[in-house]
């Protein structure tokens, strides 16, 4: 398998570390409610098919990119810097 | 015995004779050809013994499908098992044995599990061994007991002991178009390809391109050649020929094994024996042929009953016929040409059996060609000849009702050459995902169309093969008619399954294993599924076939490992390593790094010399390596905040030029990671963690800024091997400071605990942090990598009148454990703040990562394993890892915890430790024994006390 890394262009597989689902929504810091925390921290779906991801390229430029995935053939049909105002932009 | 090699034609070289051995016999052959068309040249017959039966067994195909031609290779003592007779090639001094024969190949003493065949049957293991023990020979234990006998009765070559000396490569190739299989099909694929202007890799199993062009029939031998020498002539194509690709990976990527070197005795220097080959294709092309399948009938197995095909092949590219005397049984076309085709290299053919009421014009006029008298509506029922064929029964056939309306009739022969149709190889476009579809017409599973990575074209894709009768068994009554050769499994095994009940493909492949040896089935699948099917009563397709998994052939695991084999893990040295190595110590290896364990001195032990070095930071001063700490440099303007989030306690208020000792959690509250970090700026901090989660800590912070937190503007830079660092503690470390810093003032008013300073040691520039770890007043001193040495000797020099000794892993642990420090072992994802008791740490005023999940129920309990002292009561030595349990040595009860980290302790003189105990806290004052049952077999009554043994208030490291 093999990810485009935006910036670095299409790497090997070994070169990343994949670091979860990048569907979810960090409740607010200061929020307490446990119920949300516990689905944040620990409740996962499992789909079959298209999916989304973090995928860190942790032997490269070490970017987090979500790569959109699907479970079933492995076809990687998306690769983007994680969200934020950093994207595509080089940090020196 | 006589030479059965035509005196013409093939593709071998007759100019270069090869002499080699087999079972310890010499033979000639010449350089093209394998060891099966060398051996059958030279009339042997008998290749191997069957599996559970131990049935002589002879060539039955001439190329990677063969089942029974298995033999070992030796090369400088190093044996290779399981290897086809039909793949290998013969070179000047090959020594190769056959396998599974006891004393020699045609007196085999375990012949005789033939008699006791009923035996033997599908499921014999498990019917034999497996389940409760009911008599004293049935079940598991029986099992267990007769396992070493059955292992070496049954069974395949075996491997050797010695270690492989062959070297081994792993290449990663690009290409626009891939071609697997060098046949016309695929040349042209080649062809077409390379003149659109691809980059083309073109893949072949066999030493010599052209696949059944070199054997098929002249008239496409000299097209093949062309066009191999124009695809050679390329710049943009790319041969491997020896070349096998086993496997489909995702995206479009391919396995491949280049047998580089085998066919030599000795590799060419420079050259690996195997090469492993990584393809990445835009597009595939499979051209991968179809194989000839055999027929289920009784007594099928015996040596001289030999694929038609693989007769075409042994005589049209290695010039050697299979047999002097020649029946042929067909339930198609195909076999007619091959008739004629061998009376055309000279063989006699004297009869061909075709289960087909009618045989058209065309197979007619090619029998007439090859001088064969044509039995219609016939079939074979037996075979006769002990190691080797020498005639069959015939007998009238109706295949639609498997009636026999007539008498059976002898017919001598040394060879029965059988066709039974044709299966295309799908293999790899069922590893891509593609699931094979059923075809009536051709009796077998084709690849289903294409996709977007890959095609099939020529015979794999089913052209130009010649369709059969709908037949795959004669079921006669006599011998064993076997179905997977080289697992030994019959129709009647498959039948068998059925009455048991096993009705998915899956389930018989599982119960019978067939398809399960090391030739995957290849021509055993398609009849098995077909006797399964009839059995079921149900059509082919709707039985279906199994789904097939890489490799395609055996693949080396040399060639998968390649170079990297033994520790291939890079070793992290620090600055000063080669100044401990040459100090007297050994290296310990913490992770990735080398650190030194102790410095002894003559005759110490590890224990004495760390004791030494312990006693010595505490009266006196000491200098200790740690450099390998993990360090990470933070700047922006939103540094100070970023640190809030992450840390459980506050650092926005630390002010410039102090550190502050924090605790990180994981989101979901347990701890992470502790370490100091320093403020060397208003927005600059130097972040440190410990040496074994340096790594984790720098994914986890970069984690949260690329993902939870990209409007924080903070830059993250690893400088774990940019500083070398060095800490100088005992109570006379600021005297040793002192005598080497210039200019600097060193006084509890300049420098108090977790204060910063610069300052110069031997003119390079330092950082120097008043921090403790052995709970001495120390100082940890850091330098840019490069200089580490330079000050590391200016620091020893300025101990010298001080008795400073270096110390190293060992005393350090002492001395932490004295001070109830933590480290990895204790921080080991199942622990908490306040478990580690560092609940202090956690700020109430502000919300941080694993704020939110730190307070579950679970979490607070204070029944959990908390951290807390130990002290052995009888003297002896502790065992780390050992459990905590309150009974006598042989009634323990259960685990109440474990020790997490154990020393001799100078200062009390007896060996203590840190564990990790239900309720630990609730526990100081009581009485519990470490055990160890399983290592050193200690049971050492303990004493639990506070997890800080020593200078609880702090005041030595304040002073």
């Amino acid at each position: 398998m093999r990810i485009t890394c935006p910036h670095c262009g299409p790497r090997d597989l070994v070169e990343f570390s994949y670091h979860g689902d990048a569907t979810l929504t960090r409740p607010d810091s200061a929020s307490t409610d446990q119920d949300v925390w516990n689905a944040y921290v620990y409740d996962r779906a499992n789909p079959a098919g298209e999916h989304r991801e973090f995928w860190q390229h942790s032997g490269g430029c070490r970017k987090h990119l979500v790569v959109t995935r699907n479970t079933l053939t492995h076809a990687i049909s998306g690769v983007d810097f994680a969200p934020g105002k950093r994207t595509g932009r080089k940090r020196s | 015995m006589t030479s059965w090699r035509i005196p013409s034609g093939g593709r071998i070289d007759r100019a270069k004779p090869v002499r080699f051995s087999f079972d310890g016999k010499s033979y000639t052959g010449f350089a093209g050809d394998t060891l099966a068309s060398a051996l059958l040249a030279n009339g042997v017959r008998l290749f191997g013994r069957s599996f559970k039966y131990h049935r002589p067994r002879g060539l039955v195909a001439a190329g990677y499908e063969e089942p029974n031609a298995l033999v070992t290779v030796t090369t400088d003592g190093a044996r290779e098992p399981n290897i086809r007779a039909t793949e290998l090639e013969v070179y000047d001094g090959l020594v190769a044995e056959s396998q599974n024969r006891y004393p020699s190949l045609a007196f085999d003493l375990q012949a005789v599990n033939q008699l006791a065949g009923k035996a033997f049957s599908a499921g014999f293991y498990y019917k034999t061994f497996m389940g409760p023990v009911i008599g004293p020979l049935k079940g598991t234990r029986a099992w267990m007991f007769c396992e070493s006998f059955i292992r070496r009765a049954a069974g395949l070559g075996s491997a050797g002991t010695v270690t492989d000396p062959a070297r081994y490569e792993r290449m990663n190739a690009f290409c626009d178009v891939l071609v697997v299989g060098s046949g016309p099909s695929g040349l042209e694929a080649a062809r077409k390809a390379a003149a659109d202007g691809k980059r083309v890799i073109l893949c072949e199993t066999n030493a010599a391109f052209g696949g059944s062009a070199n054997w098929a029939g002249s008239d496409q031998a000299g097209f093949a050649e062309t066009l191999i020498s124009d695809l050679g002539a390329n710049p943009g194509v790319t041969l491997l020929n020896r070349t096998t690709v086993w496997g489909c990976y995702d995206g479009n990527t391919y396995a491949a094994l280049e047998r580089v070197s085998d066919h030599r005795k000795q590799p060419v220097i420079g050259e690996p024996r195997h090469r492993h080959w990584v393809i990445r294709a835009d597009h595939v092309v499979l051209a991968t042929g179809a194989l000839e399948r055999l027929l289920v009938f009784p007594g099928n197995d015996r040596p001289g009953v030999m694929l038609a095909s693989a007769a075409q092949r042994f005589a049209g590219e290695y010039g050697v016929l299979p047999g002097k005397r020649i029946v042929v049984l067909t339930n198609n076309d195909s076999a007619y040409d091959a008739a004629a085709k061998l009376r055309e290299r000279d063989a006699l053919i004297t009869t061909i059996v075709d289960v087909r009421p009618t045989v058209g014009d065309w197979a007619l006029a090619q029998a007439k060609e090859a001088g064969a008298e044509v039995l219609a509506s016939h079939a074979v029922v037996a075979t006769g000849g002990r190691n080797s064929l020498s005639s069959v029964t015939v007998q009238p056939f109706d295949a639609e009702i498997n009636a026999f309306p007539g008498p059976p009739r002898r017919v001598a022969c040394d060879t029965l050459l059988v066709s039974g149709g044709w299966s295309p190889v799908v293999h790899l476009a069922s590893q891509a995902g593609a699931k094979p579809v059923w075809d009536d017409k051709l009796q077998a599973f084709l690849p289903p169309g294409s996709s977007s990575g890959w095609e099939a074209v020529g015979a794999a894709a089913g052209e130009g093969l010649e369709p059969p009768a709908p037949l795959f068994e004669i079921k006669a009554k006599g011998d064993k008619a076997f179905v997977d050769f080289q697992h030994d499994v019959t129709a009647d095994d498959v039948r068998l399954a059925h009455r048991e009940g096993y009705q998915s493909v899956e389930h018989l492949k599982r119960y019978t294993t067939l398809g399960m040896a090391t030739d995957q089935g290849k021509t055993a699948n398609i009849p098995g599924m077909a006797i399964m099917a009839d059995a079921l009563s149900k059509p082919i397709p709707e039985v279906g076939t199994t789904r097939f998994r890489p490799p395609f052939t055996g693949v080396s695991l040399g060639a998968l490992a390649a170079e990297r084999y033994g520790d291939i893990r890079p070793g992290r040295l620090t600055p000063m390593h080669d100044w401990h190595k040459s100090n007297g110590a050994g290296m310990y290896a913490a992770g990735l790094w080398y650190r030194p364990e102790s410095y002894n001195r003559q005759g110490e032990s590890v224990e004495d010399a760390y004791i030494r070095e312990a006693k010595a930071v505490r009266r006196n001063v000491g200098i200790v390596d740690v450099s390998t700490l993990g360090k990470i440099d933070i700047q922006g303007p939103d540094a100070a905040e970023f640190l809030d989030r992450v840390y459980t306690n506050t650092f926005s208020t630390l002010p410039v030029g102090k550190a502050r000792y924090g605790l990180m959690l994981r989101e979901d509250g347990f701890a992470l990671d502790d370490g100091t970090t320093w403020r060397l700026a208003e927005n600059r901090f130097l972040m440190t963690t410990t040496t074994a989660n340096a790594g984790r800590v720098m994914q986890h912070l970069e984690y949260h800024l690329d993902c939870i937190w990209p409007d924080l503007k903070v830059h993250l830079t690893s400088v774990t091997d940019q500083w070398a660092a060095a800490a100088v503690a005992g109570p006379k470390s600021r005297e040793v400071l002192a005598a080497c810093v210039k200019r600097t003032k060193l006084d509890n008013k300049a420098l108090p605990f977790m204060g910063i300073v610069h300052g110069r040691i031997a003119q390079i520039p330092v950082m120097i942090c008043r921090l403790s770890f052995s709970g001495e007043r120390a100082y940890e001193v850091y330098c840019g990598a490069h200089h580490g040495q330079r000050v590391w000797d200016a620091l020893m020099e300025a101990g010298k009148s001080f008795d400073m000794q270096p110390y190293g892993l060992e005393a350090l642990g002492t001395l932490r454990i004295e001070k109830g420090h933590v480290t990895g072992a204790e921080i080991d994802g199942r622990t908490t703040a306040q478990d580690l008791h560092l609940d202090w740490l956690i700020s109430k005023k502000k919300p941080f990562v694993g704020s939110a999940m730190m307070n579950r129920e679970g979490l607070t309990d204070p029944k959990r394993w908390s951290l807390v002292g130990v002290i052995s009561l009888s003297g002896e030595k502790l065992r780390g890892g050992s459990h905590i349990v309150d009974g006598p040595a042989d009634d323990p009860g259960r685990s109440l915890g474990h020790l997490t980290a154990m020393c001799f302790s100078p200062l009390y003189g007896k060996y203590i430790g840190l564990a990790l105990v239900e309720n630990g806290t609730g526990r100081i004052g009581t009485r519990a024994f470490a055990t160890d049952p399983a290592r050193s077999g200690t049971h050492i009554p303990v004493e639990f006390v506070n997890h800080i043994f020593y200078d609880p208030k702090g005041e030595r490291m304040h002073g």
